[in-house]
């Protein structure tokens, strides 16, 4: 087989803390330019999968392979978008710095002349690159959840990463801004051809854009097309919780959550 | 009592400055008082930004007792601040990532440390102004050796901040983000702990371990609320801690008040400034 047509592949991973299994015998793989949907329940270990991705975490069992190689840490080829991030209130730094740290911050020392300028000039293509250029010198504490997770993604693109890694991006936004975002999302990746997991709760504003979901539940990773996963039974029992599909005349899909638990955990 | 009595001021700053510095004593204090400032001002942009003023804090009452200690076996006090606060800061590198567990963990350090040092203090005979000295600063006391320490233990501070400072900053303005760029927390956190231990004890001298905070938090939190840039924040702390620094010896020299109280009063009164400027007219 060709390894060095997947980012990542996964073979009979597990992890864990201590003796306490988080999920095993994981199987997946994925390809360049590839949009991927994590779906699971809180806690079912989908952050951790990142973590093992970005070489932050130990796999207990099992091999994976980030870009051919064992994963490790400071991967120049994989940004990471975590959910939370302290703004403190009380600063008023512009947003262009947070862009630059996406570009320098690991290094030593200072950036001297021309470097200067080449790192300013970068981040703000970013910034253009997730149409925020007129936030470049708006302190970052005035920035709106939406405007934020666009400028944070300015700074995971910054350095035109290969793997994006983003962990609830929509989490606190309207429909309107959940909707915008992942256009915005789709379509920089496909055309810059860089692959994406995404970590999300709600898959109605993704479901246009994505190639494949992998679901994480009872200990459990599996992966498969939309149109497989997405469905009353499968979502039901990723939840432990009744969930239904329904799918309109247009072929548009709504995912209602209803009472009652489907299974008993 | 004023600095000196017989003193008096002509509005001619140059003449005034002139006259100051042919004391050895007014030299010193200077010197040590604007190396401090300038760490202070570049090391507390830091301890704002990471939120650990109270970590900052309870490294001057943990150097305490090694002044304490120090002074009691006839070591210098300022050997003994920086053994202590170093230990100090090494174990609260070590301690919970929470705020809230975290400060409650430095909190009971602090406590026991602030007990065993006034345990050295009692036992040692000259209590009174020794105690004094360590508790509220004596920039005016300070020794040609300890201007020396200052001197080396500053450039040491600086190099190491220059050399870390972008990972420093990352970390502290995004950790998350900065560690799955490979950066190593607990390696940052040691350093920067390590910059605090050091810049607690040379700022001790003038502000007293209760007032380190006048030096090291104030100057940098004004700082935050005005610039754009991490650059520029550490550049207006370090002036803020420079001129209050100077104002300070300033005014002492004339008044009979002491230096201490008046840095941590004029410092107190720009914090107050800008805040009101921002809310009257910024709407902040």
């Amino acid at each position: 087989m060709d390894q060095s047509k997947f980012l990542i592949q996964a073979s009979n991973l597990t992890v864990g803390y201590g003796d306490n299994v988080i999920w095993q015998d994981a199987n997946f793989d994925i390809k360049a330019g590839e949009f991927i949907v994590l779906l699971g329940p809180n806690g079912a270990g989908k952050t951790t999968l990142f973590k093992l991705i970005l070489g932050l975490k130990q796999p207990t069992d099992g091999i994976l392979r980030v870009f051919g190689d064992l994963a490790k840490k400071g991967n120049p080829s994989i940004s990471y978008m975590p959910q939370k991030r302290i703004i403190d209130s009380e600063s008023r730094l512009n947003t262009i710095e947070y862009i630059k740290l996406g570009i320098s911050g690991h290094k030593l020392g200072f950036s001297f002349g021309s470097k200067i300028k080449l790192e300013t000039n970068k981040a703000y293509k970013a910034l253009e690159l997730v149409d925020a250029s007129r936030f470049a010198k708006t302190p970052i504490n005035l920035l709106s959840g939406g405007e934020l997770q666009r400028v944070f993604l300015a700074q995971a693109l910054v350095e035109e990463p290969k793997l994006l890694l983003l962990d609830e991006p929509l989490a606190n936004l309207d429909i309107r801004r959940e909707v915008e975002l992942v256009n915005l999302i789709n379509k920089i990746i496909k055309k810059n051809n860089i692959a994406i997991m995404l970590i999300a709760h709600d898959i109605n504003p993704l479901l246009s854009v994505i190639d494949r979901i992998i679901y994480i539940a009872n200990k459990k990773v599996a992966s498969g097309l939309p149109d497989e996963i997405v469905t009353s039974e499968n979502l039901s029992k990723l939840y432990g919780f009744n969930v239904e599909v329904l799918r309109s005349s247009s072929g548009k899909i709504a995912v209602l959550g209803t009472e009652g638990a489907a299974h008993a955990h | 009592m004023p600095i000196n009595l017989t003193a008096t001021f002509s509005f001619n700053l140059i003449i005034d400055f002139y006259n100051m510095w042919q004391y050895a004593f007014m030299r010193q204090a200077f010197e040590a008082g604007t190396i401090i400032a300038i760490v202070a001002g570049v090391v507390g942009y830091l301890v704002v930004l990471r939120r650990l003023s109270f970590a900052a804090h309870a490294l001057s009452h943990v150097g305490f007792s090694g002044a304490a200690g120090a002074a009691l076996f006839g070591i210098n006090p300022l050997l003994g601040l920086l053994t202590f606060t170093m230990s100090g800061g090494i174990f609260m590198a070590f301690l919970g990532k929470k705020a809230a567990t975290r400060d409650v963990q430095i909190g009971i350090i602090l406590a026991f440390m602030l007990g065993i040092g006034i345990l050295f203090i009692n036992l040692y005979k000259g209590y009174a102004t020794e105690a004094y000295s360590i508790l509220f600063g004596e920039i005016l006391g300070i020794s040609l050796e300890n201007v020396i320490i200052t001197f080396y233990a500053a450039i040491i501070i600086l190099i190491v901040f220059a050399l870390f400072y972008r990972r420093l900053l990352f970390t502290s303005l995004d950790e998350d983000v900065a560690e799955a760029k490979g950066v190593s927390i607990l390696t940052m956190s040691l350093i920067f702990m390590l910059l605090i231990a050091v810049a607690v004890s040379i700022a001790v001298q003038i502000v007293g371990v209760l007032l380190i905070f006048a030096l090291l938090v104030t100057p940098p939190a004004i700082a935050q609320r005005l610039a754009s840039s991490p650059g520029k924040a550490i550049i207006i702390s370090v002036l803020i801690a420079l001129f209050v620094t100077w104002v300070g010896l300033f005014i002492g020299y004339y008044l009979p008040y002491p230096v201490s109280f008046l840095i941590t009063s004029s410092v107190f009164l720009i914090y107050i400034f800008v805040r009101s400027y921002q809310k009257l007219w910024q709407n902040n």
